[in-house]
């Protein structure tokens, strides 16, 4: 499942919900979340904003999930990446991969989270002291 | 009719985020769209010409030599940064 949204999530409370829902399938459950940092290329981030575009940025998670499963034998599997406004130590994105044996489900989410930063339409702009600075490719992360 | 679209830092330097215009007569590809839109006034000359930019139609990406036709949607935006 994907989902893209200006509400926050809780990575704890997504695992325990697909731990509940597995029924003994998936032995073991991957996550990755990424947070808002307050310092960013030596300045001090007050505020990100997150921008996407509406519809393809769903397609193309939805692509890197299927992707994900058509490589690895998953379980399970969930996107989710916040839009708006976000403060440093906010989520930004969850990433869970779930499968019988650990490798699949740690390369399965790596892959996601490494395909979604190069391929899924989403742009960051920091607030800084001196004004407001998008965010080059390769200087977040 | 044919919808454009802007993203990111492409949409603050142009001060545009969509537009609707219909399809120039001549103008087949993204190629010639870009270059179309080139012809206006700055800031579109140079902010169209960063080589970074990616470009979709209908939501998926394309190279410049896609083409274009009636009721298409355009993107233009720079190279994505979330996760």
């Amino acid at each position: 499942m994907i989902r893209v949204q200006a509400g926050d999530f809780s990575a704890g409370a997504e695992l325990e919900q697909l731990r509940r829902n597995n029924n003994g399938r998936a032995g073991a459950v991957v996550s990755f979340t990424g947070l808002v940092r307050d310092i960013n290329a030596g300045d001090t981030v007050s505020e990100m904003t997150l921008e996407h575009y509406p519809g393809m940025t769903e397609k193309a998670l939805e692509k890197i999930e299927q992707e994900a499963n058509s490589r690895w034998a998953l379980t399970d599997s969930l996107i989710i990446h916040r839009v708006g406004a976000l403060q440093p130590n906010d989520n930004i994105v969850l990433v869970i991969a779930a499968s019988k044996h650990r490798r699949q489900a740690f390369q399965a989410c790596e892959f996601m989270i490494d395909t979604l930063k190069t391929e899924a339409p989403f742009w960051k702009k920091e607030t800084l002291p001196e004004g407001t600075r998008w965010v080059e490719p390769g200087q977040c992360g | 009719m044919v919808q454009l679209r802007f993203f990111a830092s492409l949409r603050e330097q142009l001060g545009s985020g969509e537009e609707q215009i219909e399809l120039p007569p001549g103008v087949t590809d993204i190629s010639g769209l870009t270059r179309w839109l080139q012809a206006r006034d700055e800031p579109w000359k140079s902010a169209l010409a960063d080589s970074r930019l990616h470009i979709a139609i209908n939501q998926e990406i394309v190279k410049p030599d896609a083409s274009v036709t009636d009721g298409d949607e355009v993107a233009w935006f720079p190279p994505v940064t979330g996760g």
